[in-house]
């Protein structure tokens, strides 16, 4: 049998991971919002500063290994003293450099928007509550695991957490930031390109960690306004006489425990708010794409996917099931 | 290579020292699986919700307990879930973290239909008089023996290696371990014999 080098899976391994980065969803390299260009910003200065800084130390490190030992009793080199304290005057003023610039990007990263729009995001074990705040108590909404942001402007985010402790993390718009039980932390996002971007939960939390993320879309300014008033609205009506006796069904088992649609009586706060499922790209905080098989699959056993989801798998039968299906393709 | 190993007595010693010390780590790893987390598999119970009062025609028959609540009431996870679950369903609405408002208290002694995880499970899904709604329906069986479970660790009767020692949000009392015991005064085993106040 012939040998296989490991460099024959190892490099397209490695070059398929690399090209992942290509792409500007989730990316730390590829900025797509100030604050994220900010921090790349200093990420660059700090890179292009430490590495000649790296290999002029390994190059004397090496030249000093070579050097031949001198006798016992030799004068100090003169020359090398004053090399030394050359470099230690330009080692502190690189520092003093970096240390500004990081104090600065710090400064800008951190500042108080003008005006801004208003969310609260609560993370939850797993999966993502956000609140569109405003002054005018009808013109707040809540969603679930699908952020909307409109570009060029600024958004502040309170961070708050239900359960244990989670990690915010937009790479392409922003660095992390931990939501922390019993304390609100915030940042501000300033988008500056539209598209889809995706974030996820940064600290680990508990056992599916891995399938918290959130999907981020930013959009025109016509786009937003179009999203917000459609979010703002009551879903419709079901049409069909399935998705009637759906809706009957959702309201009086134990969906409507933890479900809420507003303009419903599906009130329950224990899990993510539903009025406009069907809107959304994602389900189960992007676990799977948003589509009436995967929803179905999702209602019948939520364990199978995500073991240790909060959501049970409640016995319907699967008629009713998909009623509640019909019902649900419905919130839009 | 085996061989030449048997021959050398330091060797060996050394090597069965190393094996008892590996069994060692293995025998105590086996303590760390306090319980079973079923996420998807509880057990749910098929018997015949307990009977509340002893008033009957004939002979007093037998009240046996649900045992699938046993399983249920030792096991951690499932406690803690019960108190997720507490807080999620608005039991703290009428209830308040076990002190009482609306509802009667759930952390002293007091039990008026059965301080037993079945009566308690049966008290969830069925409802009782004055106030309390059923939950039929609106719950798995395994969340109703869950908050069960919670509802009977809430006045200290939990066994020690069952009591979560941590709360998953934020509670007003302290955890369950640190709770006074309270074995049930009355309502346990034969519940329905004192009427309500």
């Amino acid at each position: 049998m012939m040998r296989t080098s490991p460099l024959r899976w190892l490099l397209p391994a490695v070059a398929m991971l690399a090209a992942g980065g290509c792409n500007r969803v989730q990316s730390v390299l590829l900025s797509s919002g100030d604050q994220a260009s900010a921090a790349g910003g200093i990420w660059n200065l700090m890179l292009w500063v430490c590495v000649p800084i790296y290999v002029f130390v390994l190059i004397a490190l090496a030249l000093a290994m070579r050097r031949r030992p001198t006798p016992a009793g030799t004068t100090r080199d003169r020359a090398i003293g004053r090399g030394l304290a050359a470099w230690l005057a330009l080692v502190g003023a690189l520092l003093t450099v970096l240390v500004t610039a990081s104090f600065l990007v710090d400064r800008r990263i951190n500042r108080v928007a003008v005006a801004p729009l208003q969310i609260r995001v609560t993370a939850h074990q797993w999966w993502w509550d956000i609140q569109y705040l405003d002054p005018d108590v009808s013109k707040r909404f809540s969603t679930a695991n699908e952020l909307h942001l409109p570009v060029d402007r600024d958004t502040r985010i309170e961070l708050a957490s239900a359960d244990v402790i989670h990690s915010f993390w937009v790479p392409s718009l922003s660095g992390k930031l931990d939501l922390i039980p019993g304390r609100t932390n915030a940042m501000t996002l300033t988008p500056r390109r539209v598209g889809w971007y995706r974030g996820q939960c940064a600290e680990f939390c508990g056992l599916q960690h891995a399938h918290m993320a959130l999907d981020v879309r930013v959009d025109n300014a016509a786009g937003f306004a179009a999203w917000r008033a459609q979010q703002l609205a009551a879903p419709q009506l079901p049409l069909s006489g399935a998705a009637l006796a759906g809706e009957h069904l959702f309201e009086s088992s134990a969906c409507a425990m933890c479900h809420a649609v507003a303009g419903t009586i599906a009130g329950g706060h224990g899990g993510p708010d539903l009025t406009h499922l069907a809107s959304r790209r994602m389900l189960a905080a992007g676990t799977w794409p948003m589509d009436r098989d995967h929803l179905d699959r999702w209602i019948a056993d939520p364990q199978k996917p995500k073991p240790g989801a909060l959501m049970p798998a409640v016995p319907l039968d699967p008629r009713d099931r998909a009623a509640i299906d019909d019902y649900l393709m419905g919130l839009r | 290579m085996s061989s030449h190993c048997r021959n050398d007595p330091v060797l060996s010693n050394a090597l069965r020292a190393r094996a008892v010390a590996i069994a060692t780590v293995f025998a105590l790893l086996c303590s760390c699986q306090r319980e079973d987390r079923e996420y998807a598999s509880a057990p749910t119970s098929n018997a015949q919700p307990p009977r509340q009062s002893t008033l009957q025609p004939g002979a007093t028959a037998a009240n046996p307990a649900d045992p699938v609540g046993q399983h249920y009431q030792d096991n951690a996870f499932h406690i803690d879930e019960g108190s997720r679950l507490y807080r999620a369903y608005n039991c703290s609405g009428c209830h308040a973290n076990g002190g009482g408002g609306i509802g009667p208290a759930l952390m002293d002694a007091d039990w008026r239909y059965g301080g037993r995880i079945d009566q308690i499970h049966a008290t969830i899904l069925e409802g009782r008089p004055n106030g309390m709604p059923s939950f039929r329906g609106k719950l798995t069986d395994a969340q109703a023996w869950q908050l069960a479970a919670y509802v009977r660790a809430m006045s200290g009767n939990v066994r020690n290696d069952a009591e979560p020692s941590r709360r998953e949000g934020m509670a007003a009392t302290p955890p369950l371990d640190r709770l006074p015991k309270q074995p049930p005064r009355n309502g346990d085993p034969s519940a329905g014999t004192v009427p309500p106040p």
